[in-house]
This record gives C-alpha cells, structure tokens and sequence, in this order.
C-alpha cells in the first residue's frame, strides 16, 4: 500500500525514476547504448535551456553590476549601487506597492476561490469535470484581451456606468478604471483559476466524513470547519498563495493598462529602464531583485509542501 | 442545525453563481460588443458585422495574423521535438546528471515573464542579432519547450515500461520497438504538447514585446498597440475571433482526450 502511494506520488509529479529493467536480457538490452540515447536525446533541450535561460540570465546578474557612463555606454563597474537605487526611498514604494497588489490579489483569490472550490469538491457531483472546465475556459484566452474586456466595462462610460447609472444607484459615473482598484480586479480576474485548481485538488481529496464524525462529536460546523477542514486544506492553500501571489508580483500589463499614474508596479518599472529609460544595470537588478522575491516564495512553499508535485 | 445548513448551502451556491458571472462578464461583453455599432464601446446602438469587415481591410491586422500563425506553428514544431526527446530521455533512458536535467525543466516555469523577456533580449542584443520574427520564434521556444516536455513526460510515466522490454524480449530491435510501442503510446502527450505549446505562442505578449523587430509584431502587439491608441470596437472584434481561435484549439483538445480515454475504455 505504501509502496503504491509513493508510486502515485511520483508520477504525478513526473519525477519517476527511470524503469529499472527486471530481466537479465532486459538489462542487457537496456544498458548497452541507453546513456549514449539518452544522453543524444536531452542534449538539444539542455544545449536550448542553457543558450536562452541560464546565460541570459547570468549575464543580467552580471549587467546589474554595471553603470551607465556618460556617453551612454555599458561600464563594468562591479557595484551595487544599483540595488542601492533600487532600495532607495525614490523606488522601494513602487516594489512595496507590488507587493501589497500582490498580497491582496492573493487574498481575493483565496477568498473567491476557495468556496468555489469546495462546492465544485462536494456538491459538483457529475458535473465536477464542467464545472471545473467552465473556471479553466476564461484562462485559456488572452491576458491581453481579458484585461481589455475589463477597460471596456469599467470606463467612465462603460458597461458598468451606465447600468449602475441606469437602475439609478449612481448619479455620477464611477472613476474605477485607472485606480488601484481595477488593478487589483484585473489581476484577481486573471490569476482566479491558478488558486482555484490546487484549492480543488486539496479538497477533492478530502474525507468529507470527518464533518460529521466532528458534528458526531458535539463540534459546531463552524468549530469542525477551523480545526479539521482549514488545517488539512492547507497544502492547497498555500499551493494557491503562490501561484497566485507569484505571477501578480512580476505582472505588468495589468498596470500599464488598468492602472494610472499612481499605481506602477516594478514589472512597468523594469519595462521602462530596458525600453525608455535604456537604464540597462538598473533594470538587470531590478529583475533580480524581483526575481530573488519570487524565488524565496517558491523555496518557502517547497520547505512547507515537502515536494515538487505541484510545479509538475 | 439543517436551518442554518440550507441557509449556507444558498449562500455558497450563490456565491459560486457570482463567481461564474464574474468569470464570464468580460468575455459576453467583449462578444456582444464586437457586433455593436456604437463606436465609443460604451452603449448597445445596434447589430452590426462593420468591425468585422473593416478587419477585412487592416492590412497591419492581417500581417500581424499571418506573423501570429507564423510564429506560433514555427515555435510549436521546433519546441514538440526538443520538448518529446527530452522528455523522452528523461523517463526512458539514462541521461548524465539526471536531476539537474530534471530541474532544467522547471526553470522556464519559476523565471518572471519580464524577466525571461528582457533576459533574451540582453542575450540577443550582447550577441548583435538584429530583432525580426526569427528572433520570436526563437524566444517563443524556450518557453515552449518546457510546457511540451513536462506534458510528454506525464504521459510517458503513465505507460507501463513492460510492453517496451517484452518487445525487446521477443526479439525487436530498438527502433521497432520506438516506432511500433513507444511513440504511438506517447503520441497524445505530443499533440497535447503541441497545442499546449501554440496556444501559449499565439497567446503570448511580454516575450514578444521584448524580442520582436519591425515589423514583425504578432496580433496580440497589433491589439496591445490599438487599445494603447484607444478603445475601439475593432478590437472586439479581433478578440472575439482570437477566442474562438484559443477556445477550439483547446476545446478539441479537451474531447480528443476524452475520446482517447473512450476508446482506451472500451479496449
């Protein structure tokens, strides 16, 4: 039994080790050129990863280093002053900004998907695969086209407007679009269905049963839900704080195009050193301060999940 | 007790029904409005196909589509064979350093967009490669790969590696054995893979955004650029059909694999 569970662990998280042949004849067959195969296979995918991911991105480490020097050029310089800049009260709002987007985005998702996620669990019965595929479908169009969606409903003279102006709630049209608010809608819209699923998947799996044997027990629902179901949930909550938090810290479309002038996130601020500012050292270390956040998160969920099923 | 039950059962079902309408909201709207002839976008005027047809007219449109289908088969080609032989080789065969092989994997996947974005570009431009649609396809691949290999991979853990020795044992020769066992079990991981992988090339923005030349802006670019110019209907429009494009590719996906699951059932 123990053995099959590991099994199923490891495929799904993909990382099965390699077959190990039973019969001699299989191994020798196996053996003879199988690390030659192998090693043939994987070489385009290691030589591409390497060309397009791990230089690239050693020579950002390396850029962050450098200044900008009077003519405009590149000067290695070996300095962190650029992280200095980065930390400096001129820029640390923007990436505090991010941050608390970030977080409460996350608290959104959480909040939104996890009852939707429990009803899909308990009550979706036959049709748990529709109503989990009806969450999944918005998510496979277009970022670009969902946000644009949300600019056509919240502008001044959008759809929102004119039906609150219509039932007469409002006098006035509402100034949503352009403010933190529809930064944080646009981004709760877009990362809803990452907190979802591992919210789903968690809960799926759940013995609905210890309800009752709590309720059994003389447990209120409300106490049975704290410290029975919230506790053995966790695993995919914290799952969806960070697939949720993760993607919403690093975003910049949202801003640029839900955002003003007050709402800047350091995805907009990197876009602007690299393609206006040509502020190349700044950018680099901007992103790899960016980069070195979401990493923490990652490792923190590692450290708490004890596996990498989840990014498989 | 069951008063209170009922109660919260209304609300959660009521709060699922507003999450839905919140999911979908956006998209009726875009839909209904690619008909409507109100060009401000704002209120319903009548039906319409004019944006549709003045679609027909965009020449910027209709070459930023043809770089779009361009890029997204291109990459889809390019990354489906890297991606099935590394994934391949990693549940197969031995491959040297297979853990850190193995992680390579996932780098693409916990790298910020932006950051994967202006690293390619830094790369391209350190190597003097002047910007054009080879240097997308070339960005779009890198991300793509990694999506194919770990879809390849699950379906390949998920077939008994048996039928592979019991061909060898019954005296098949290595490429038989691929050709007549492996590569037709594994053969929907690869199409999954594949559509998987255009469907994130066609949708892609923030790495084109990064590598693209003139001139060889993509149609979310083209979309990017236009709601930047200004709200128009047109977009709708363009929308609508990129959705139905993403939704059918994916939707066909969907029942392919539920009719494989079938038909393997009824086996």
């Amino acid at each position: 039994m123990a053995f099959d569970y590991s099994a199923a662990v490891d495929a799904a998280s993909g990382l099965q080790s390699t077959p190990k042949p039973t019969t001699r004849k299989g191994r020798m067959w196996m053996s003879k050129s199988r690390r030659t195969i192998g090693f043939w296979l994987a070489l385009p995918f290691v030589l591409y990863i390497t060309t397009f991911f791990i230089i690239p991105l050693l020579s950002v480490c390396f850029m962050s280093t450098e200044i900008v020097s009077d003519m405009d050029e590149l000067v290695p310089a070996y300095t962190l002053s650029n992280y200095a800049a980065a930390l400096s009260s001129q820029y640390l709002p923007i990436l505090l900004r991010s941050a608390l987007y970030a977080a409460l985005t996350t608290v959104l998702c959480l909040g939104i998907g996890y009852p939707l996620a429990w009803f899909i669990a308990r009550h979706g019965g036959r049709h748990k695969t529709l109503y989990l595929l009806l969450v999944m479908l918005p998510f496979w169009t277009s970022y670009l086209i969902r946000i644009f969606a949300w600019m056509t409903i919240l502008q001044t003279e959008g759809v929102l407007n004119n039906i609150l102006l219509y039932l007469h709630i409002i006098s006035a049209p509402l100034d949503i679009l352009n403010s933190p608010i529809s930064v944080i809608l646009g981004l709760t819209y877009g990362f809803l269905p990452f907190a979802t699923l591992p919210l789903y998947a968690t809960l799926e799996k759940l013995d609905f049963g210890l309800l009752e044997a709590a309720a059994d027990l003389g447990s209120t629902p409300r106490k049975a839900f704290f410290h029975v179901i919230l506790p053995l949930s966790l695993p995919g909550i914290t799952a969806a704080c960070l697939l949720t938090f993760v993607p919403a810290m690093g975003d910049f479309i949202t801003p640029e195009l839900l955002g003003g002038v007050d709402t800047m996130m350091v995805g907009n601020l990197i876009q602007q050193q690299y393609l206006a500012s040509f502020n190349w050292p700044f950018g680099a270390a901007l992103s790899l301060i960016l980069m070195l956040i979401m990493l923490s998160f990652i490792a923190l969920f590692l450290k708490t999940s004890g596996s990498t099923e989840l990014l498989a | 007790m069951s008063d209170t039950a009922t109660k919260s059962s209304w609300l959660l079902r009521f709060h699922v029904l507003l999450t839905y309408i919140f999911l979908y909201a956006p998209i009726i709207v875009l839909v209904i409005f690619s008909f409507n002839s109100d060009h401000r976008n704002a209120n319903w005027q009548g039906f319409t196909l004019h944006w549709y047809s003045n679609l027909m007219h965009n020449e910027a449109v209709q070459r930023a589509l043809f770089n779009s289908l361009k890029v997204g088969l291109s990459s889809t080609l390019i990354a489906t064979t890297i991606g099935s032989m590394a994934a391949l080789a990693l549940s197969r065969y031995e491959v040297p350093c297979h853990k850190l092989v193995g992680f390579l994997v996932f780098v693409p996947l916990v790298i910020p967009e932006i950051v994967m974005g202006i690293s390619i570009l830094t790369l391209y431009l350190s190597l003097s490669i002047p910007l054009s649609i080879y240097t997308v396809i070339f960005a779009h691949v890198a991300f793509c790969i990694a999506y194919v290999t770990i879809t390849v991979r699950s379906r390949l853990a998920g077939i008994d590696p048996c039928l592979e020795e019991a061909a060898a044992d019954l005296g098949a020769t290595r490429w038989a054995t691929f050709r007549l066992i492996t590569f037709p079990q594994m053969l929907p991981g690869i199409i999954s893979g594949a559509l998987l992988s255009f469907t994130l090339s066609f949708d892609d923005f923030v790495i084109t955004f990064f590598t693209a030349g003139v001139g060889s802006g993509t149609l979310p670019m083209t979309i990017h650029s236009m709601i930047r110019f200004g709200i128009t209907p047109e977009i709708n429009a363009i929308s609508t059909i990129m959705l139905t494009l993403s939704l059918t590719i994916m939707g066909g996906m969907r029942l392919y694999e539920q009719y494989r699951t079938r038909r393997l059932k009824a086996q």
